[in-house]
């Protein structure tokens, strides 16, 4: 580095600590919205950094590192962490300082990762967060004592206060004026993984500077008496099925109205752009692809924000932690991880949430079968094609032991057999590709604390963009190469059958009927389900196209299922909709799985063996059905 | 000794009931059947405050099987299998 760039590049600053010490809430606090997160190259971790400015006026760059318990990585999350601050990243300099984040209520546990990150040899600021809590359980911490038995600057901060974090911001103003001496340190690291031994020595060590600098307070008492109720062998269970249900509901009900909007705007604009523009390819990638592409990404983001505000919810005020403990048992059953139903939740509004909320499963093993299992989740994108069938072929009136609607019935058999299957299959996996013990257990339970608005809604923005625009980019491709095959070459002079016939949607969707005739699929269905594979919605639109019908999205479906009803038999609709269970009718999903599991491999795994699945299941509707009703 | 008193009343964490309280006297991770490496059960552990001079109590049961645990660990409280808590022991105050 040469010293024109010492004088101009601002100091940079990372944030390590244990999980649940506020850390992000300290994040937030110094850098406020000035922040932005993107990938560290390879791995699909998340890497936030953000600027702040001290009172002095000097700018800093703080990165906020995942939390960790220790130095020796578990998931990929913590490789993260020790990665960066041994400066392992091949394009990433070690951080000048790091700010160590301590929860002050818990310091016998917090100080062992501050024990170890100091052996790193980069300079250390100890931020002693959530003192105002410390000090209300009576527990008394000697900041000075703390400082001097560490030899390292000790800072108390209550980052959800506006002024909490002022301390901090003078030793930091310290810390630059002393610039040249911090770069010119030596780079000596005195970290090597930890011995058992080494581990027990530390230990003494903190109880050494705990006797010195604090009095212990009283343990969190309110958290233990909502556990006992929240925890309960008895209401524990029926008490998260309930949350997860409201949750669900939510996702659905809240979200109807802005994705009617939504839907009402990207028809608009179609509209309106159909109108002004003279026919042609360009309008049509344009209303076709281009915007019908962008629709139909952002159309989910309602239930996306709406689930993400929850499990926000749920992350910020500790009861994660117990949602993981009540399930562990449950689904150990099937092999899964406890940590594995906040992806499979996130699944039922769209896969590729719940394939990205995977990343904190320690265990590679336990982190691909959840991934595996994320799309046979009934996702929201299935709901249109289920009620155009539902609406063609079940009657109305139909019941079931007389009292339950008959279609009511076949959509809640639809959700449930998608269920069942995923534990089956995540059954299966764990006793063959994934055989071997489950990884052990081993999770803090923090105590209860109120989320914070602005910790929330910061957190909620962040995902949103996330999914906009890392699902958007692959979307949008998709859908504009979709839109290409099922547009080119267009119908010659004088021809009579739909245009989609003569593309290359059309050629492939005619190649492939001959394999999906055995289960009831005619050629229309073939074509339909090629444009389909951009997201399983599309292809109700393309079945429009198909039977030549040009009507609006409402009167479409309506006719439609006329159409439908007049030209399939009920054995064909039903074989439709056991594939629509299983089938990968998703390109987003699994561009989403390659990049998570940055390997070709699984996508492709996932690909054939819910293919597999969906034609098997279809099979043997279409038989069984044409065998009952004499199809 | 005391050690040796400790000894012979020392108890698995895993087989103890809830309300159980004591001391951690000792971390043995033979016997324990893991997917992880050698010695990297009782590292964890230490890093997670389970340690020789903790204090411990058993403060919840999952269900069913009252299986995993919630342990109270001197001021935390970590969650964890029977299976894992059986390579802590335990002697009661």
């Amino acid at each position: 580095m040469t010293t024109a760039d010492v004088a101009v590049a601002p100091l940079r600053f990372a944030l390590v600590g244990n999980p649940n010490c506020g850390k992000t809430a300290l994040f937030n606090a110094l850098t406020g919205a000035r922040q932005k997160v993107a990938n560290y190259p390879g791995v699909t971790v998340e890497r936030k950094i953000g600027q702040f400015a001290t009172p002095s006026g000097a700018r800093a760059q703080l990165v906020d590192l995942p939390g960790t318990y220790s130095l020796r990585a578990r998931s990929p999350d913590e490789e993260v962490t020790r990665d960066v601050v041994l400066g392992r990243f091949a394009h990433e300099e070690p951080p000048d300082v790091i700010v160590c984040v301590a929860d002050a209520t818990n310091l016998r546990l917090n100080l062992r990762l501050a024990l170890e990150v100091q052996k790193l040899g980069i300079p250390m600021i100890l931020a002693l967060n959530m003192m105002d809590m410390a000090e209300k359980r009576g527990c008394r911490i000697d900041a000075a004592a703390l400082s001097r038995e560490l030899g390292i600057p000790v800072i108390p901060t209550v980052a959800v206060r506006r002024d909490g974090v002022a301390g901090l911001l003078a030793e930091v103003d310290k810390a630059l004026k002393d610039r040249g001496a911090l770069l010119a340190r030596p780079g000596d690291c005195g970290w090597t993984e930890p011995s058992s031994h080494d581990l027990r020595a530390y230990r003494r060590r903190i109880d050494e500077i705990l006797a010195a600098a604090s009095t212990p307070g009283e343990p969190p008492l309110l958290t233990r008496r909502i556990d006992s109720v929240l925890l309960n062998p008895v209401f524990g269970l029926p008490f998260l099925l309930l949350t997860l249900f409201l949750i669900f509901q939510a996702v659905f009900s809240w979200a109807a109205f802005p994705m009617d909007l939504i839907d009402g705007a990207v028809g608009g604009v179609q509209g309106w752009v159909n109108e002004t523009l003279p026919e042609g390819p360009v309008r049509s990638l344009l209303a076709d692809g281009v915007i019908a592409g962008v629709g139909s990404v952002v159309i989910f983001l309602p239930q996306i924000v709406v689930l993400f505000f929850f499990i926000q919810l749920l992350e910020d005020s500790g009861y994660m932690a117990r949602a993981a403990f009540l399930l562990d048992r449950l689904m150990g059953g099937v092999g899964l991880h406890g940590r594995a139903f906040i992806p499979l939740l996130s699944s039922f509004a769209c896969a590729i949430p719940g394939v990205m909320a995977t990343r904190t499963i320690e265990n590679r093993a336990d982190r691909l079968a959840t991934i595996m299992i994320a799309p046979l989740m009934t996702c929201s994108a299935r709901l249109p094609v289920y009620a155009l069938l539902i609406a063609a072929f079940i009657p109305e009136d139909g019941r079931v032991l007389g009292f339950i609607g008959l279609q009511g019935f076949v959509l809640f058999a639809l959700y449930a057999t998608g269920v069942i299957s995923a534990l089956l299959v995540a059954f299966i996996l764990k006793r063959t590709v994934f055989k071997g013990e489950r990884e052990p257990l081993l999770m803090e339970l923090p105590p209860y604390r109120l989320p914070r608005p602005r910790n929330v809604m910061l957190g909620l923005y962040e995902r949103a963009k996330a999914f906009l625009v890392r699902a958007g980019t692959i979307i949008f491709a998709l859908m504009v190469m979709l839109w290409f095959l099922a547009s080119f070459p267009g119908a010659p002079d004088g021809a009579t059958g739909p245009a989609i016939d003569y593309s290359f949607a059309g050629m492939l969707g005619h190649a492939i009927a001959p394999i999906l005739a055995p289960i009831g699929f005619g050629w229309q269905v073939a074509i339909a389900l090629i444009p389909g594979m951009a997201a399983r919605e599309v292809a109700v639109a393309a079945l429009g196209t198909v039977y030549a019908l040009s009507e609006t999205d409402e009167a479409l479906e309506s006719s439609l299922a006329a159409a439908l009803a007049a030209d399939w038999s009920l054995p064909t609709a039903l074989a439709l909709l056991a594939w629509y269970v299983f089938a990968p009718q998703c390109l987003p999903t699994l561009g989403v799985v390659r990049r998570e599991t940055n390997s070709l491999f699984w996508p492709i795994a996932m690909f054939v063996y819910m293919m597999t699945l969906a034609y098997a299941a279809a099979f043997v509707t279409y038989r069984v059905a044409s065998a009952f009703l004499g199809g | 000794m005391t050690n040796q008193h400790n000894q012979n009343q020392r108890r698995p964490l895993g087989r103890l009931d809830k309300g159980a309280r004591g001391r951690i006297v000792a971390l043995d991770e033979a016997g324990i059947s893991s997917t992880l490496p050698p010695g990297e059960l009782e590292r964890r552990l230490i890093e997670m405050g389970l340690v020789e001079g903790a204090e411990v109590e058993v403060i919840h049961e999952g269900f069913p099987g009252r299986d995993p645990i919630a342990v109270r660990v001197d001021e935390h409280a970590v969650a964890l299998r029977r299976s894992e808590a059986c390579a802590v022991f335990i002697a009661a105050e």
